[in-house]
């Protein structure tokens, strides 16, 4: 193997050797290494680069948009109704709950971690919000409030035993997950369940639609505007300090992509009730996190420490404080989570834990 | 050549339980000097050199930083000081890139936001002052190559113009080409001014790129030799205890036996 491995280098390789050799001092003041593949600019690099990585077996996201062409074929197959805008609109509705719930394990997943418990949590939160507003009367805002801060100390419980006492997270949460489930049912006692007011705030937070059609173009514009604005100023702040860029026709091409996806929905929503008020609270939460885990010290930590732990110990990072503080991010998603969900059931139940069973 | 080193240390212990690791260790760094710290495995090079880091504070001794005593109890104060270690096995995340890694731990932010534009611009301005080819700073550290990842890891240590480098085996793992690059930059970094605490097995690296040798043997100082005008073997017998062993005392016994 190690023979092999010298001797065809050797023989392929040694007129470029000898060319090589003198040649890196003069060649130093290129920073840029001869063997990088520079990508064309312009549509015609994508289509380049697409056809490579496909060849290469490096699949991206097609496997997924793939998957879900042919499920949602298979159900318009099986009932002409699942692509009316009424069906789309409520499993847009319906993802919340689970979407809510996977935006914090996110959070964890990058640290290299697992989180089972988030579904036991959520049923937790669904739990508080009944017993307060429904069993003791309490202001259901104050309800909601009490629910997520539970949620978030949830996580900083099982934060606690993972950073500080050093429990491996699987062990932690799985044991959270048991526990928070028993929990739940002794918050809901013996009748195991709890009716929601449909109509209360919990209840809205599902069923409110803005029914104006002027909301979901109006969030299109919106988007459509911010992502052109953000990535033609950042384009022009790079070109400014002389590094690379993305080119104006790519930003367009880009904008264009996503004013398309965008008033598709839009006019999807507005065939049905409008915009849902837990689609948008949901895609303000995905930009939000995008935001802090992209663009902020914060979650250049947290990829950090899903990188290597000792790493981000020598570059200073408090290693406990951010794996405490991503547990309880997931802890509140989690309770966040489960307030949608008990939205949508109308009530706090024992089935209220969606990611357990 | 400044007279006042940069760093001095002077009659350095340290013990670990029923361990002296060193005993009365001295050493002494200028400005512009590379200083190659060489020995045998456990000779207590890492030691030494983690006791300058301030990983593990020292018990006897006493160490001078450009002239006056100094406490290092603590990473930070080394840091603070300006000494920058690179350890042997890299300090970088993987899964980040380049600019990325440079700047993990001191990001540079604009209003509260990661300033990457800055940060891209400043690390390529980085990477072409030392001369460090690499692909490009926006790849992650995964795929760039042991060579890459070393010369990254040690440019990460010359963000805050440290004084002194420590560089702890930086060619162990590398190939040929990999460590004339490391060793270019070993030499562009005393060019500018910095010293540098080289650890290496490496003899032909050694005569390479250092301007003093200085030998530990189990522990304590075994002499310091000027690169020029000392052969690889005289290093060579300071480094295994040639002048003290098995051979040399059986040498010694017959002599006095001939007597």
């Amino acid at each position: 193997m190690s023979t092999d491995k010298t001797s065809t280098p050797l023989g392929k390789a040694d007129p470029a050797a000898a060319d090589d050799a003198p040649a890196p001092a003069p060649a130093a003041v290129t920073a840029v290494d001869p063997r990088l593949l520079v990508r064309e600019q312009g549509f015609a690099g994508y289509l380049s680069e697409f056809k490579r990585k496909m060849r290469a077996g490096d699949l991206g996201s097609i496997p997924v948009v793939i998957g879900l062409i042919v499920i949602w074929a298979i159900f318009q197959g099986l009932n002409s109704n699942f692509l009316s805008a009424g069906n789309l609109s409520n499993i847009a509705v319906s993802m919340v709950a689970t979407g809510m719930m996977a935006v914090g394990i996110i959070f964890v997943l990058l640290l290299g971690e697992i989180d089972l418990s988030v579904g036991s949590v959520s049923g937790v939160s669904g739990a508080i919000v009944a017993v307060l507003s429904v069993t003791n009367g309490i202001n259901e805002w104050l309800a909601i409030v009490a629910a997520i801060v539970g949620g978030a100390l949830i996580g900083v419980i099982h934060g606690f035993f993972f950073a500080r006492i050093g429990a491996p997270a699987f062990a932690v949460t799985l044991s959270g997950l048991l526990f928070w489930q028993g929990f739940m049912l002794q918050l809901l006692g013996s009748n195991g369940t709890i009716n929601l007011d449909s109509d209360g705030l919990v209840g809205q937070l599902t069923t409110y639609y803005f029914s104006d059609v002027a909301a979901a173009y109006g969030l299109a514009v919106v988007a459509v505007a911010a992502f052109f604005l953000s990535s033609f100023t950042d384009s022009r702040r790079r070109e400014a300090a002389g590094v690379p860029s993305r080119p104006l026709s790519e930003i367009v091409l880009r904008t264009a992509l996503l004013a398309v996806l965008a008033f598709a929905a839009a006019a999807t929503f507005n065939q049905y009730k409008g915009l849902p008020l837990a689609v948008l609270l949901f895609l303000l939460v995905l930009v939000a996190s995008d935001f802090v885990l992209r663009r902020t010290a914060y979650g250049r930590k947290v990829f950090a420490l899903g990188g290597s732990v000792e790493a981000s110990r020598r570059a200073g990072i408090n290693v406990t404080a951010v794996r405490i503080s991503v547990f309880a991010i997931a802890g509140t998603f989690a309770a966040v989570g489960g307030l949608f969900w008990a939205s949508k059931i109308a009530a706090a139940n024992q089935s209220a834990a969606p990611a357990t069973c | 050549m400044s007279a006042t080193p940069v760093l001095a240390l002077r009659g350095v212990s340290k013990r670990f339980g029923a361990v002296q690791a060193l005993t009365d260790v001295e050493l002494e760094v200028h400005a512009g000097e590379v200083v190659a710290l060489v020995g045998d495995n456990g000779a207590g090079k890492s030691t030494l050199v983690k006791t300058i880091a301030g990983v593990h504070p020292i018990d006897d001794g006493v160490i001078e930083w450009e002239g006056s005593a100094v406490q290092i109890s603590k990473p930070h104060d080394a840091q603070n000081l300006g000494i920058a270690t690179v350890y042997q096995d890299l300090a970088l995340c993987d899964n980040i890139d380049v600019v990325g890694n440079l700047y993990l731990g001191r990001e540079l932010r604009r209003r509260g936001v990661l300033d990457e534009v800055e940060m891209e611009r400043r690390a390529r301005e980085l990477l072409t002052t030392l001369s460090i080819r690499i692909p490009s700073v926006r790849i992650p550290i995964a795929s760039l190559s042991g060579g890459q990842r070393q010369t990254v890891a040690i440019a990460r240590s010359m963000l805050g113009e440290p004084k002194l480098v420590i560089l702890d085996e930086p060619t162990a793992a590398l190939g040929v080409e990999q460590t004339a690059q490391v060793l270019d930059l070993v030499e562009r970094l005393r060019d500018r001014g910095h010293a540098v605490i080289l650890i290496s097995h490496n003899m032909a690296d050694v005569k390479a790129v250092a301007d003093k040798v200085a030998v530990l043997r189990l522990g304590r100082n075994n002499g310091v030799f000027d690169v020029a005008s000392t052969s690889q073997e005289e290093i060579i017998s300071a480094i295994t205890g040639a002048t003290d062993n098995a051979v040399t005392r059986r040498a010694a016994r017959n002599a006095e036996v001939q007597k």
